[in-house]
């Protein structure tokens, strides 16, 4: 669906008029990305990430690829071809770098295009199914990003199986049998590290599945903007061809300096010195934590040290850290204001920046070892969390009063809505 | 409208009575349904451990040169076993402890061999995680409870290798062992 204003597909060169009429492909793109979106005419720098989210998962699946030509998912030779990576392979480093910091900058973004939906009310109808799928990418990001993470075989991938994979035998009854179905063995050995490998290969290729999803699901609504202000007529919305493509385009810009900055002077800034050391199922390291994308969870996940009534700390801990991203899927209900923009709800802004230090806080202490202050710090910072989502959000909808909306988009942009003065007349 | 006047006219009327032809349908989605659920086994089995990971053998350890208040790691099933010689001040702090307080309650007799108490054999894989707990290597700390301290998420063993604070839930699992003389431990 489109607006009506939408650009037609007119085809001129007698080739593309006979692939239009064979396979309409060009014209699936033009409606997609092309001149024949209409977008909103205000959107912000917010509105960059979810084209730099894609730019992130073509990237990781080029470099992945090429990784995975020169790379022996077997226990024995397994931190050797990596290093073979990276010593021997022509370019080997710079691939090997460029997909692990890629990880990381993917998460940077996902992270910015995630908080951009909180602030602007984005998972509101009619976009909650955009919503859904962004939080299934989500959790399929993490999964792959996970198992990723074990293929090099070092000390932090072997114990992040461990502790990880650890958490399903937390699950009752079936637990420790599902622990040691999902390994293939008693503990991480050469069974898990070639079934991730292979779900590690597949596992992107049904991101992007589900991607091609999230993006047919907004371009039913369209997409929303910075003033939560539904589009009402041609004049509030431009073309994404060229305008936002070259908006994008300079986005895309300004991340690659950054990127390239991590990649070429810190490739090593945000990984471990002890995932150089080949796997020992010996010696677990000092202080084993995940890479800085999932501390926040991990901080969360260590919160809970004492038995909760009956159930033991340990299911706890598991279920409140999916819990932490489940609690997603239900923000469409559970926020019930109408108004979208936080830029029009003065009580939620609030609350919004609360969350994103919370956020902080929990990812600080993920990241520091299991002493205090760091664990009680991190049971506030959590109760905080679920608080927002499932108290606050719900209370601030229904007792805030807004600040008064834009007549339209057009309005908030010019200052006046030439259609404003028409519209009673001209809507029946 | 004359080929939908036609379909209509195989269908039975008000819904009743059962043709052959619904017997077949069921019939026929049935079979399928039962065997495509059943190919669905080998698909998930394969993912559970291989003959060859199964089939790791007994450990067998002598243990003649532990003395008292030292302890060994082992390798069982490619996962770290502890075999600690308890001083008799270890074994008094353990029994010393009121079982029914505990979060997983087992005496120390019950995790040792009778007659041999001394020997305390657990694996070394702490029950919260699967993190190797500290405490069995030399000069390793050993928490707050005197038998071992693991350090991913501060779970806290006793002398008995019983969770005594921390997130685990067990208590350090002792594995099947028996000793096949004085000083010869066969594990597994």
């Amino acid at each position: 669906m489109s607006f009506p204003w939408a650009n037609e597909y007119k085809p001129q060169a007698p080739l593309m008029q006979w692939l239009d009429e064979k396979l309409p492909l060009p014209r699936f793109v033009y409606n997609a990305i092309g001149a024949g979106y209409p977008v909103p005419r205000n959107l912000n720098y917010a509105w960059n990430f979810g084209v730099l989210a894609g730019f992130c998962l073509v990237l990781q699946i080029v470099t992945g690829v090429i990784l995975a030509m020169h790379y022996a998912a077997n226990a024995g030779v397994a931190f050797d071809s990596v290093e073979h990576i990276m010593r021997d392979v022509n370019w080997g480093w710079m691939m090997r770098y460029a997909h692990a910091n890629g990880a990381s900058a993917f998460f940077v973004v996902v992270y910015v295009h995630i908080f951009r939906g909180f602030f602007y009310g984005s998972y509101k109808a009619p976009r909650e199914m955009i919503w859904l799928l962004g939080v299934v990418i989500f959790l399929l990001m993490m999964a792959t990003a996970f198992m990723g993470y074990v293929l090099p075989w070092g000390q932090m991938s072997f114990w992040g199986a461990q502790v990880i994979t650890g958490l399903f035998s937390a699950i009752p009854l079936v637990g420790d049998a599902l622990h040691t179905w999902l390994l293939g063995g008693f503990a991480p050995d050469n069974a898990a590290l070639n079934r991730f490998f292979s779900l590690h290969f597949l596992l992107p290729f049904v991101i992007a599945a589900v991607v091609v999803l999230h993006i047919w699901a907004l371009h039913i609504p369209g997409s929303s903007n910075p003033t939560g202000v539904e589009v009402k007529s041609e004049s509030d919305t431009v073309p994404f061809h060229p305008y936002y493509t070259a908006k994008d385009g300079f986005g895309l810009g300004v991340f690659l300096i950054g990127y390239c900055a991590l990649l070429f002077f810190f490739p090593n800034s945000l990984g471990h010195p002890d995932n150089y050391i080949p796997a020992n199922p010996m010696q677990t390291p000092a202080h084993i934590v995940p890479e800085w994308y999932f501390w926040p969870f991990y901080a969360i996940l260590r919160a809970f040290t004492q038995n909760f009534f009956f159930i033991p700390a340990k299911l706890m801990g598991v279920l409140a850290m999916f819990s932490a991203i489940l609690v997603w899927f239900f923000l469409p209900w559970l926020d019930r204001s109408p108004v979208r923009s936080a830029s029009y709800r003065p009580l939620y802004r609030k609350f919004f920046w609360a969350l994103v230090v919370d956020a902080v806080i929990l990812g600080y202490c993920g990241g520091s070892p299991a002493a205090e202050p760091y664990v009680m710090i991190s049971q506030l910072a959590a109760i905080y969390y679920f608080a927002h989502f499932l108290i606050i959000v719900p209370i601030v909808s229904a007792i805030e009063r807004p600040a008064p909306l834009p007549f339209s988009i057009t309005e908030a942009v010019l200052g006046q809505d030439e259609g404003a003065v028409l519209a009673p007349a001209a809507a029946h | 409208m004359s080929d939908h006047a036609g379909t209509e006219a195989v269908l039975p009327e008000g819904g009743e009575g059962v043709r052959r032809r619904d017997f077949i349908n069921i019939a026929a989605v049935s079979a399928a349904g039962v065997g495509g659920v059943v190919t669905l086994l080998p698909l998930i089995s394969q993912m559970a451990p291989s003959a060859d990971v199964l089939a790791e053998s007994s450990t067998e350890l002598d243990v003649s040169a532990i003395a008292s208040g030292q302890a060994i790691k082992a390798v069982f099933r490619k996962q770290p076993v502890f075999v600690r010689n308890l001083t008799p001040k270890e074994i008094a702090e353990a029994e010393a402890v009121d079982v029914s307080t505990l979060r997983d309650p087992q005496t120390l007799k019950e995790r040792t061999k009778p007659g041999k108490e001394n020997w305390l054999i657990t694996m070394g894989v702490c029950t919260h995680l699967g993190c190797v707990p500290l405490g069995a290597g030399e000069g390793e700390v050993k928490g707050e409870f005197g038998g071992y301290f693991c350090p991913c998420h501060g779970s806290v063993y006793d002398t008995a290798a019983r969770i005594r604070k921390g997130p685990a839930p067990k208590n350090l699992q002792v594995p099947e062992y028996a000793f096949t003389s004085d000083t010869v431990v066969k594990i597994g």
